[in-house]
């Protein structure tokens, strides 16, 4: 039996499909750059499609912002960008607070990201009350950011991949990268003996399962596995536009144009290292306090429930940049369940350094120099400097 | 003598149910039975409240001794097992069961050493235009309101579709006094005739399915075959059934319509519990797997009557007794071999007949080529055929998590449980693809919606 493996020589190979990899994807054929993606199962039907589908600024660190800054401007124009718009709607989003003291931490952040123009209000006391009578009571204000929204994820997600592939990209679906090389100068991912994309620059977007590739080229990082537990209620007639948060974290909630409300808070449990679903206890928990926060939900009902596979890092904050080992490999992962937002920014700027070695946004906070060893870290630098 | 290990779990009380839970019982073990409904019997023999007078024969007809003595069987159990009625199992995880118990509106988790699923099916329906009227029902359904409420679903009434459901529903009705309008079967007479020599293995079953055509001919029902519903025709609720012999087309007047093409399983918990699932042919379904006994790809875990691929009552009987068994067996306990393998054969005789069924009430599978792009497929979530195709051409979706992810198809308060089975044959007509190669919708938990404040109150008392 003879099996004759495609080969592929192009100039970016990205491993990961899901909206990091794709609007990567995208960006680099907008650059005129020929690309080609691998993904082990569908586009955006990983964390990137089954995720709250908040989009929001408000909240992140503010070494985020300027990323987050750049993804504003992209989503500001996603149906020209992507074909669709995805149900994305700047809705407002607004953080709850619960006491003084979470409304002076909310007043805290407001300060702090001040230069970025986020636009936040605190909202408290009457005006509260008159803005939403649907908020239960434990409720003491807030803080609304008004141009950050929402969206669909499962839309928004699979149509980056879907914009790439018609901007020239493309994208191997069910192909699942089974062995990565370097030779010095061309990385070669193998899907079995299906194909071999071969290419100078590697950008490892591959979610909560990019650890074992940046692995591979000497950069192991404590990534582990997380699996936010999701609800979505039958619908209801329409009462809120906002999405909401809490201060401290919690639960998050929204209601979409049909009237559903989707609402997260608390963890799911693995099925496996690929599945995962949300767990009895914390669906109890979400609905205790759903219920504390909209009082319109106790009649309601939970029509499903879900979950996924992301990627944390031990501080929570992803990693994005290029690789301290290996020349041409770029990473792009560890989003730790808030990388919707800043994906098609993050996609922009793999982009940037695939094609040009640096990003004009800032990220040197998110190097995964901060996980290895000081020596390796070291050693690797100096080498690069000779 | 109950051995200390077991703590056997049965889900449902129809015909597979309350045979295990016998069986088990006269093993001396003592299985918890959790069942939807308010009182046994399953579907097929469903109890009306127990204040309602109708006659057992009144209510099952031809099926009234069984009736009677599955349901004195469950009733003769009382002391020996834990009956668990009104009792909806909504979540599997953990080797504990999530059980919502609608009078006291509260949920627990109910642990289980094994697990018997005799989790029944429902009608498998194919929309036609107008379906999602007031007055249109499934043949179940109409079935359903008759046997648990005594009541019709209609004075003049149009039943359609397909199934060895349809004629007894028809002569149900006519029985109960209402007018049927129309008979309106999409099998041809010549499809009938070809299975007879199938058929004839069980000649019983096959004189009540001839006895009940001859009824309603005899009664002056018309009763037509080899014909396609068009549209269920109506302003605020059904006023008409518009059907083809492929000649001509026929207005029927009615007041209400029941329609299904025989039924499917309800496999929804299977897959919460991981079992693995294969495409069955026959049942045109992905189902669970399981061997001869009922045992499933899950260690403790067994499957038996309709929830595992529509076989009817008879061998729901048989493989709850023989799920039992193998329970009894796998966890050391001594049992009838004989017996056992006799309840083994009991469902291979049958085939030959249950594929006769298949011939004489085929699937149509040309109904997606008839489907016009209007038709709503997905009635919770208001998806037609028309975006389901518009997706599979547009965005390339060729399995049905990624049509459910892009259109919302399944998406609704039934979870895919009544459009799953059409979305797929569209998905399968728009993409070219074998209906086995379209995969099947993951199960996700809850089963069916549960109430939030339910979920309160029970996390508040814990």
């Amino acid at each position: 039996m003879t099996t004759t493996t495609r080969t592929i020589d192009t100039d970016v190979a990205i491993v990961g499909g899901g909206i990091m990899g794709a609007s990567a994807a995208l960006a680099l054929r907008r650059k005129g750059v020929a690309v080609v993606l691998l993904e082990r199962d569908l586009c955006g039907s990983r964390s990137s499609g089954v995720n709250y589908g908040g989009v929001r600024r408000q909240g992140r660190p503010v070494s985020q912002l300027p990323l987050a800054q750049r993804a504003h401007q992209v989503w500001a124009d996603l149906p020209a960008l992507i074909g669709t718009d995805g149900e994305y709607q700047r809705s407002g989003h607004f953080k709850i607070g619960r006491s003084e003291a979470d409304m002076a931490s909310l007043e805290a952040y407001a300060t702090l990201s001040r230069d970025f123009d986020l636009g936040i209000q605190l909202i408290s006391g009457t005006t509260l009350r008159e803005r939403c009578p649907w908020l239960g009571g434990r409720a003491v204000g807030g803080s609304l950011c008004p141009d950050d929204g929402q969206a669909n994820p499962r839309l928004v997600s699979p149509a980056f991949a879907l914009a790439a592939k018609r901007a020239g990209a493309q994208i191997l679906e069910r192909t699942p990268m089974t062995s990565v090389e370097h030779d010095g100068q061309l990385f070669t991912v193998r899907s079995g003996t299906t194909v071999a994309v071969r290419a100078p620059v590697l950008i490892n977007c591959a979610g909560a399962w990019a650890g074992a590739l940046a692995a591979q080229f000497g950069e192991a990082v404590p990534i582990h596995s997380g699996h936010p537990a999701m609800a979505v209620t039958e619908p209801l007639p329409f009462f809120m536009h906002w999405s909401l948060g809490v201060e401290g974290g919690g639960i998050y909630c929204r209601q979409v144009e049909r009237g559903n409300l989707v609402l997260g808070g608390g963890a799911g449990v693995a099925l496996d290292a690929d599945r995962a679903r949300s767990e009895r206890s914390a669906i109890a928990t979400l609905a205790v306090q759903a219920v504390e926060l909209l009082p319109a939900l106790k009649n309601a009902h939970f029509i499903r429930t879900w979950s996924g596979t992301e990627g944390y890092l031990p501080d929570r904050q992803p990693v994005l940049g290029k690789s301290h080992t290996t020349p041409g490999l770029i990473h792009g992962f560890g989003f730790a369940g808030a990388g919707f937002q800043i994906g098609p920014g993050v996609g922009e700027v793999l982009a940037e350094l695939a094609r040009d070695g640096r990003s004009t946004t800032p990220i040197d906070a998110f190097a995964i120099e901060r996980f290895l060893p000081t020596t390796v870290a070291d050693v690797a630098s100096t080498a690069a400097a000779h | 003598m109950t051995a200390p290990t077991l703590q056997p779990v049965i889900v449902g009380a129809g015909p597979a149910g309350i045979r295990a839970a016998q069986t088990l019982a006269a093993h001396g073990v003592r299985p918890t039975v959790i069942d939807e409904a308010a009182r046994g019997g399953g579907q097929i023999y469903r109890r009306p409240p127990a204040h309602f007078a109708r006659s057992p024969q009144t209510l099952y007809g031809t099926e009234a001794s069984r009736a009677t003595a599955l349901h004195s069987t469950l009733d003769g159990l009382a002391a020996h097992i834990d009956y668990q009625p009104d009792s909806l199992v909504w979540n599997a995880q953990g080797g504990q069961l999530d059980v919502l118990h609608s009078p006291t509106q509260t949920t627990r988790a109910v642990p289980y050493g094994q697990l018997i699923v005799a989790s029944g099916a429902t009608d498998r329906v194919l929309p036609v235009p107008g379906w999602t009227l007031p007055g249109v029902y499934t043949l179940g359904g109409a079935q359903v309101a008759l046997k648990f409420q005594g009541c019709t679903i209609g004075r003049n009434v149009v039943l359609m579709g397909t199934g060895p459901l349809l004629y007894l529903v028809a002569y149900q009705y006519a029985k109960a006094g209402a007018t049927v309008a129309a008979v309106l079967d999409t099998a041809r007479f010549a499809d009938q005739l070809a299975a007879l020599p199938g058929m004839l293995t069980q000649p019983a079953v096959l004189a009540k399915g001839m006895y009940y055509v001859g009824w309603l001919r005899a009664h002056g029902v018309a009763v037509h075959t080899g014909v396609r519903p068009v549209r269920v025709e109506g302003e605020t609720r059904v006023n008409a059934v518009v059907w083809t012999d492929g000649a001509a087309e026929h207005t029927v007047p009615c007041d209400a319509v029941g329609f299904g093409y025989a039924l499917r399983s309800e496999t929804q918990l299977a897959d919460l519990l991981g079992c693995r699932f294969a495409w069955a042919p026959m049942h045109r379904a992905h189902l669970p797997e399981r061997d001869g006994a009922g045992r499933t790809s899950v260690a403790g875990v067994y499957l038996a009557g309709d929830g595992a691929g529509i076989m009817g009552a008879d061998a729901a009987e048989w493989a709850g007794e023989r799920a039992a068994l193998a329970l009894l067996a796998d966890h050391g306990v001594k049992v009838d071999t004989a017996r056992a393998a006799e309840l083994e054969r009991k469902p291979t005789k049958l085939m030959t007949f249950r594929q006769g069924l298949e011939h004489a009430f085929p699937f149509p599978t040309n109904w997606a080529d008839h489907a016009p792009d209007a038709l709503v497929v997905c009635r919770c979530e208001n998806i037609t055929a028309g975006e389901l195709r518009a997706c599979a051409r547009d965005a390339g979706a060729d399995e049905m998590n990624r049509l459910k992810a892009l259109t919302r198809v399944g998406m609704g308060r039934c979870q895919g449980r009544m459009c799953g089975v059409a979305a797929a044959e569209i998905l399968a007509q728009a993409t070219g693809k074998p209906i086995d190669q379209v995969g099947r919708l993951r199960g996700q938990a809850p089963i069916k919606p549960i109430p939030i404040h339910l979920q309160a109150q029970a996390e508040a008392s814990a």
